[in-house]
C-alpha cells in the first residue's frame, strides 16, 4: 500500500529535528565518492555488453530545409560499418524538461544548423564516427532563415500573459531616482563533464537503456513515445550522472537513436555524443535582452518596477527562459511591468541550463540596482534592505521563510564590506584597480510529486529505492541521512538505489527540487514505518525514539533487529505537493560579495574574493549544500567573464562547440570561494522543512562581480560576459 | 578517425625519408591526434619521432641548443632557460596546461596549428583545411583573428605562446633535410604569413624534420611576457608582447620585442625596435612605437579591439621593462 503525504499547508511539526540519530545536516562525504575516484561508478557509456556495436550521430550542415537525399552506398562500403538509418522514430532535438512526451521526431526536416538527421552504426567508435563524418547528406535548402534574434525579421510574441499593474510610466516620472537600463547575455551551454550518451537493449519486447539523464519518470513516456512502445516496456537505468545541469532533463537525441538502431538491428547499440554535439544538438540557454526600469521614491523604496525580456527559441518549443521569474515577488513596486517575449529562431533547442530564468535574470537586476544605489549615493546593501516587500506584489500572497535580510547582514559582515563610499577608481594595486560588489541571490522554490520506498530489513538495515537520480549533487547521502535519522541508524546501515525505473518513481534532479521532492517521500516512508514499529511497541508514534538500531519508548529499549523479528517492514511512499504552493511565495535567498581587480591595460578581470551566504531552508548535508553553492558561484564567474556561445550570423552555427573556446571558468578563475550557510527551518518549503539548494548559488552571482567591476574601474558593462575588450572599451587612457 | 600506417623512426634520416607527403610526423601529439580526430588532419601515415635522441638540452658556443623533443614542461623547468631566458620559461607556462605541457614537444608546439573556429569545422569553408573553399572567419566570427598581415584568403592567427618568445630572443630552428643536410631557419622567418596558400603555416618543405631550437646568446635585460585573454589559463592569447629591453644610462639600449595573436605568425618589426633603440624612455616614445607597430593593423569588426589592446599593453610592457610602471 502507497500512502501519501499532500502537503496543502505549513509542515510546523520539525519532525527531523526531535529525532534522536543526530545525522541530518551532518557534513557526510557523498558515500559513493570513493566508487567515483576509483573508477568504480558505472556511467551510461561504460557498460561492457556483448556483441554491442557503435553509433554517431550525423548531424545537419544547414539550419532550415529537407533533407533530400542520404547517399549511404559509399559509406555502407567503409570497413566496419553495419548500418545507416534515419528514421521518424529518432529525435531531432532534446527534450524540454518534464515534457512527458517525445520531442520533435521528424529529423529530415531540418530546423537548426547542427540537428541529427542520422545514425550511422560500425563495429568500432573510430570506424562509426570516421564513417559519419563522410556520410553524404543532400537537402533542399530554404534560403536565408532566421537564425539570428538580431535579425530584423525576428518578431516577438508575448509568451505568457504579461504583469501590469499601476502605471509603471508615470511612476518612472514620478520617482525620486530612476534607472531605465538595457542588459544583454548570451547563450550558455550546461557543459556537463559526462557527454550525452546511452546503451540501448533490446530482447524483442522491452526496451532497456543506460543512459545519463536526470528524470526518469518522465523520460520513460519520452523515450516510448518517440517509439512507438508502451511506458512498461521501456526501463531506463540512470544510477550516475556525470552532470546534467538541465541538459539530461529530458531524452537527448542519441537515446532515440540507439534505441531504434537497437531494435532494428536486434543488438546492443551505443551512442555516445561528442562534445561538439552536446553543444550542438542538445540544449542552449536562450541569449536575452532585457529592459529594466526601477523607480524609487526619495527614500530608496521602489515605487515602480518594470523587467522586461526577449529570449528566443526555436519553432515548437513550449519553453522560454523565464527571465522574470524572481522579478514577480524580489522587489515591490505597485506599478509594476513584467513582460516576457520569444521570438522563434533556427538556433539549437532553448530549454533549461542551471537556474533557468534566475541566472540570467538576476544579474541584470541586480546590476540595475546597483546602478539605483549609485544613483542615490546609497549603500547598495541598504537599497536591497529597503525593498523586502510584505506580501508577494502581485499575487498579495505571504512569504515563506526568508531569511534575506540575515544573508545581507551576516555575508556583509563576514566579507567586511564597505558600502559608504562607492565612488570607483579609488584603490589601485599596480597595474590593477580593485573593487567590491554584492547582489541578492534568489531563486524560487519548486516541489515535484514523488515517490520512494523504504524496507527496514529484519537485520535492522535500511533500504531506500526510487527512480531518483543522483547527478552528482549528492542525492544518495542526502537520501541516506534522512532515512537513518528518521529510523535510527547509523548511516551506514542505509543503502540506497536510485536511477532505475524499476523503482517507484521519484522527482527527478531538476529546478533545485530534488532533495526536498524525493526526500520528502522517503521523509513519509519512513513515518509509516515508525508508525507500525510505535504499534508493535504499543506506543503513540511520537513517544517512539529510534537510536542507534534501537527502539526505546518510555523505559523500554529494544533492539529494532529483536522487534522486526524476522518480518522487514516495507513503506511506499508519495509525496505531493498540494495547496502549499499556491498560498506562499516560497523562494531562497542569498548574498554575494565579490572583490574583483581589473587590469589598467588590458580590461582583463579576476575575481579575488567571493562570499556567499544563503538560506535555504533547513540544510540537509552541510557539505553537500556548501558543494553546490560553490558550484553555482563558479558558474556566476562563468557567466559574468567568459561564458559565451558565439553563432555564426549567416547560417546559425555554433563556433565555439567545445572546451577549448567556449570558456568555462578554470581553477585560475577562482579564487576561495566563502559560502555561509544561514540556519533556516521553512515549514511551508517541505515535510523537511528543506528548500532546494542546487541552483542558487547562480542567481545573482554575475551581477556582484559586473557590479565590482563598476567599482573597481568605473566602467559598467551591461553586455555579459564583461570579456576583456568589452571592459577596455570604458577604461581611460593609459 | 582515418586509417593511417604507423611507424616509428629511429633516426632522423629516417623519419625525413619516411616524412612523404601525406605523412605526419607525430611527436607529442597534443595538437595532431586532436587534428586526426576531426578530421581536419587526414594523414595516411603517422611517423612516431619519439625514439629520437632529440630530447637534450645542450650548451652551444655561447648559446643553448633545446632539442626538438624536450617537452616544453622540461624546457619551462630548465635552470639555465629560467636563469638567461626567462621570458622563454614565462610564455611556455602561460601557454595550455600542466598535462598538455608535459606531452608537448619543442618542435611540435612551433607547429601548432590555427585556433580559427572555421579551421576547426569540416563543414564550414577554410582556405587553409582546403584550399580554394574560401574563408568562413572574413565575415563570420571573428574575434580572435588577425589584425596584421592578413590576407584576403586567410586571416587566422598563429596561436603559439613559445615561439612568440622565441621570436624575440631571435633564436633558430635547426631543421634536417630528406637527404640529411641541415639547415638554420631564424624563427623570425619560420612562420609564415598567409598570401595566397594560407594551407602552408611554415615553411618546413616536405620530409624536412625539426632537430632543435637554438638560442643565441643570453641577452640579459629585463624580459617580459606578457600574454592577454579570456581566462586565466587554458586560453590562447588575445593579444601577447614578448619583450627583451636592456637599458644603458638611462637609454634604451637593446629592445627586442614579439607579438602574439596579431598575425599569421610570431609578429616581429624591426621598426619598433630600431625607434627604441637609443632613446630615453617615455610615454611619447611608447606611443609612437605603438603607432609604427599598428599603422597597417586592420581589424574585422569583432577583433578590432586587438588594435587598442595591443598599444595599452605595449604601453603597460614597456613602461615596466623601463622602470617607468605607474
Ligand atoms: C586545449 C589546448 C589549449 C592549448 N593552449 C595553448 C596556449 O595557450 N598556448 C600555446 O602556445 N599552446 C597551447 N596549446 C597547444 C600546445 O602547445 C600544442 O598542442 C603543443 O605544443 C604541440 O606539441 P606536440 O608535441 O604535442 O605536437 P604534435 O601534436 O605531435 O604535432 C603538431 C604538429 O607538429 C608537427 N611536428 C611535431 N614535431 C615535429 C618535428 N620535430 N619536426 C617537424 N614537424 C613536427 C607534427 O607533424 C604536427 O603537424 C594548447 C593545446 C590544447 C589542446
Ligand atoms: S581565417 Fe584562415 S583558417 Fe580561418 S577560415 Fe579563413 S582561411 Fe580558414
Amino acid at each position: 500500500m502507497t500512502s501519501v503525504y499532500t502537503m496543502d499547508e505549513p509542515d510546523e511539526r520539525n519532525r527531523l529535528d526531535a529525532m534522536a540519530q543526530g545525522v541530518i545536516g551532518k557534513p557526510l562525504d557523498r558515500l559513493e565518492g570513493p566508487l567515483k575516484v576509483s573508477g568504480k561508478a558505472t556511467y551510461a557509456a561504460e557498460y561492457r555488453i556483448p556483441n554491442c556495436v557503435e553509433g554517431v550521430l550525423v548531424t545537419a550542415t544547414i539550419a532550415r530545409g529537407q533533407v533530400t537525399a542520404i547517399d549511404d552506398e559509399a559509406v555502407l562500403q567503409m570497413p566496419g560499418v553495419i548500418a545507416v538509418l534515419s528514421d521518424d522514430r529518432m529525435t531531432a532535438r532534446a527534450a524540454q524538461g518534464g515534457a512527458g512526451k517525445s520531442p520533435v521526431r521528424k529529423v529530415r526536416d531540418v530546423q537548426y544548423y547542427g540537428q541529427p538527421v542520422a545514425l550511422v552504426v560500425a563495429k568500432t567508435f573510430e570506424q562509426a564516427r570516421h564513417a559519419a563524418k563522410h556520410l553524404r547528406i543532400r537537402y533542399r535548402e530554404e534560403p536565408d532563415p532566421l537564425v539570428d534574434p538580431e535579425d530584423e525579421r525576428a518578431t516577438f510574441e508575448p509568451f505568457e500573459d504579461p504583469t501590469v499593474q499601476g502605471d509603471l510610466d508615470q511612476a518612472m516620472d514620478a520617482a525620486a531616482h530612476a534607472v531605465d537600463v538595457v542588459y544583454t547575455t548570451e547563450g550558455h551551454n550546461s557543459a556537463a563533464m559526462e557527454p550525452h550518451a546511452s546503451i540501448a537493449e533490446w530482447d524483442g519486447k522491452t526496451l532497456t537503456l543506460h543512459s545519463s539523464l536526470q528524470m526518469l519518470r518522465f523520460n520513460r513516456k519520452e523515450l516510448a513515445d518517440a517509439l512507438g512502445l508502451d511506458a512498461d516496456n521501456v526501463r531506463l537505468a540512470s544510477p550516475y550522472v556525470g552532470g546534467g545541469f538541465g541538459s539530461k532533463l529530458g531524452i537527448s537525441p542519441e537515446g532515440a537513436a540507439a534505441s531504434v538502431a537497437a531494435i532494428t538491428l536486434k543488438r546492443p547499440v551505443r551512442v555516445v555524443l561528442l562534445r561538439q554535439q552536446v553543444f550542438q544538438c542538445i540544449m542552449r540557454r536562450s541569449e536575452t535582452r532585457q529592459r529594466l526600469r526601477l523607480a524609487a521614491d526619495a527614500e530608496g523604496r521602489l515605487i515602480g518596477f518594470g523587467h522586461e525580456a526577449w529570449v528566443s527559441n526555436l519553432p515548437e518549443e513550449e519553453f522560454a527562459e523565464p527571465v522574470l521569474q524572481a522579478s514577480e515577488f524580489l522587489y515591490p513596486g505597485d506599478d509594476r511591468k513584467l513582460d516576457l517575449e520569444v521570438t522563434r529562431i533556427h538556433r539549437v533547442t532553448a530549454g533549461s541550463v542551471r537556474a533557468p530564468g534566475e541566472a540570467v535574470g538576476m544579474q541584470a537586476l541586480e546590476g540595475a540596482m546597483d546602478e539605483l544605489a549609485l544613483a542615490m549615493e546609497i549603500d547598495p546593501v541598504e537599497l536591497r534592505l529597503r525593498n523586502i516587500p510584505e506580501r508577494h506584489p502581485t499575487l498579495d500572497i505571504p512569504y515563506s521563510s526568508r531569511k534575506l535580510e540575515e544573508c545581507l547582514r551576516k555575508g556583509a559582515e563576514r566579507f567586511d564590506w564597505d558600502g559608504a563610499d562607492r565612488t570607483p577608481c579609488k584603490k589601485r594595486e599596480g597595474d590593477w584597480w580593485i573593487g567590491t560588489g554584492m547582489a541578492t541571490a534568489t531563486r524560487v522554490h519548486n516541489l515535484n510529486k514523488a515517490e520512494a520506498r523504504v524496507t527496514f530489513r529484519a537485520d535492522g538495515s535500511v533500504e531506500v529505492a526510487s527512480d531518483m537520480t543522483d547527478i552528482g549533487t549528492g542525492t544518495y547521502t542526502v537520501l541516506q541521512q534522512i532515512a537513518a535519522e528518521m529510523l535510527g541508524v547509523d548511516p551506514g546501515r542505509v543503502e540506497v538505489h536510485l536511477g532505475d525505473t524499476d523503482f517507484p518513481p521519484g522527482s527527478g534532479s531538476g529546478g533545485s527540487w530534488g532533495a526536498a521532492s524525493t526526500g520528502s517521500a522517503v521523509f513519509q516512508a519512513c513515518e509509516g514505518i515508525r508508525s507500525k514499529l510505535a504499534a508493535k511497541l504499543g506506543c503513540a508514534e511520537d513517544e517512539l525514539t529510534l537510536k542507534d538500531g534501537h527502539a526505546v519508548t518510555g523505559n523500554r529499549r529494544i533492539a529494532i533487529a529483536d522487534l522486526l523479528g524476522d518480518e522487514a517492514l516495507t513503506e511506499h511512499a508519495r509525496f505531493k505537493p498540494g495547496k502549499i504552493t499556491e498560498a506562499f511565495a516560497a523562494a531562497m535567498y542569498g548574498a554575494f560579495f565579490a572583490e574583483v581587480a581589473v587590469n589598467v591595460y588590458s580590461g582583463e578581470v579576476r575575481v579575488r574574493r567571493f562570499t556567499g551566504a544563503f538560506s535555504m531552508g533547513r540544510v540537509l548535508n552541510a557539505k553537500t549544500a556548501t558543494s553546490q553553492c560553490m558550484g553555482g558561484m563558479v558558474w556566476g564567474i562563468g557567466s559574468a567573464l567568459t561564458e559565451e556561445l558565439a553563432f555564426d550570423q549567416r547560417d546559425g552555427h555554433i563556433v565555439n562547440p567545445d572546451l577549448a573556446e567556449y570558456h568555462v571558468p578554470v581553477n585560475l578563475d577562482v579564487p576561495h570561494l566563502d559560502v555561509l550557510l544561514v540556519e533556516e527551518r521553512d515549514p511551508a518549503g517541505s515535510p523537511l522543512q528543506a528548500k532546494g539548494v542546487g541552483e542558487l548559488g547562480i542567481c545573482g552571482a554575475a551581477g556582484a562581480i559586473a557590479n565590482a567591476i563598476h567599482h573597481a574601474c568605473g566602467v559598467r558593462v551591461r553586455s555579459f560576459p564583461i570579456t576583456p575588450d568589452k571592459v577596455l572599451a570604458g577604461l581611460p587612457e593609459v | 578517425m582515418k586509417g593511417f600506417d604507423y611507424s616509428r623512426a629511429e633516426a632522423v634520416t629516417h623519419a625525413a625519408e619516411q616524412a612523404r607527403e601525406g605523412a605526419r610526423l607525430i611527436a607529442g601529439g597534443t595538437n595532431l591526434l586532436d587534428l586526426m580526430k576531426l578530421e581536419i588532419e587526414r594523414p595516411d601515415a603517422l611517423v612516431d619521432i619519439n625514439r629520437l635522441e632529440l630530447g637534450g638540452i645542450e650548451r652551444t658556443e655561447g648559446g643553448l641548443r633545446i632539442g626538438a623533443l624536450v617537452s616544453n614542461s622540461a624546457c619551462a623547468a630548465d635552470e639555465r632557460i629560467r636563469r638567461d631566458y626567462p621570458i622563454l620559461a614565462r610564455a611556455i607556462l602561460a601557454g595550455a596546461t600542466f598535462q598538455l605541457r608535459n606531452k608537448a614537444t619543442t618542435g611540435g608546439n612551433l607547429c601548432q596549428r590555427t585556433r580559427c573556429y572555421y579551421f576547426y569545422n569540416r563543414d564550414q569553408p577554410c582556405n587553409k583545411r582546403e584550399p580554394g573553399t574560401g574563408c568562413g572567419a572574413i565575415g563570420g566570427v571573428n574575434r580572435i583573428h588577425a589584425i596584421l598581415g592578413a590576407s584576403e584568403a586567410c586571416i587566422a592567427t598563429y596561436p603559439g605562446d613559445m615561439a612568440v618568445a622565441l621570436a624575440a630572443l631571435d633564436a633558430s630552428v635547426e631543421v634536417s633535410g630528406r637527404d640529411g643536410s641541415a639547415r638554420m631557419i631564424p624563427v623570425r622567418a619560420f612562420h609564415r604569413l598567409p598570401g595566397d596558400h594560407p594551407e602552408r603555416d611554415n615553411v618546413l618543405e616536405a620530409g624536412e624534420v625539426i632537430t632543435a631550437v637554438v638560442l643565441p646568446e643570453p641577452v640579459g635585460g629585463t624580459q617580459i611576457y606578457r600574454k592577454v585573454r579570456d581566462r586565466s589559463s587554458y586560453a590562447f592569447a588575445l593579444v601577447s608582447v614578448a619583450c627583451v629591453i636592456a637599458m644603458e644610462e638611462g637609454r634604451i639600449g637593446r629592445a627586442s620585442l614579439a607579438f602574439g595573436g596579431l598575425a599569421h605568425k610570431p609578429w616581429h618589426d624591426p621598426g619598433v625596435e630600431e625607434l627604441l633603440v637609443g632613446n630615453e624612455p617615455s610615454d611619447a616614445l611608447f606611443d609612437k612605437a605603438a603607432d609604427v607597430l599598428l599603422a597597417e593593423a586592420k581589424g574585422q569588426g569583432a577583433n578590432d579591439f586587438k588594435i587598442p589592446m595591443t598599444r595599452r599593453v605595449l604601453k603597460g610592457v614597456l613602461r615596466e621593462a623601463t622602470g617607468r610602471a605607474v
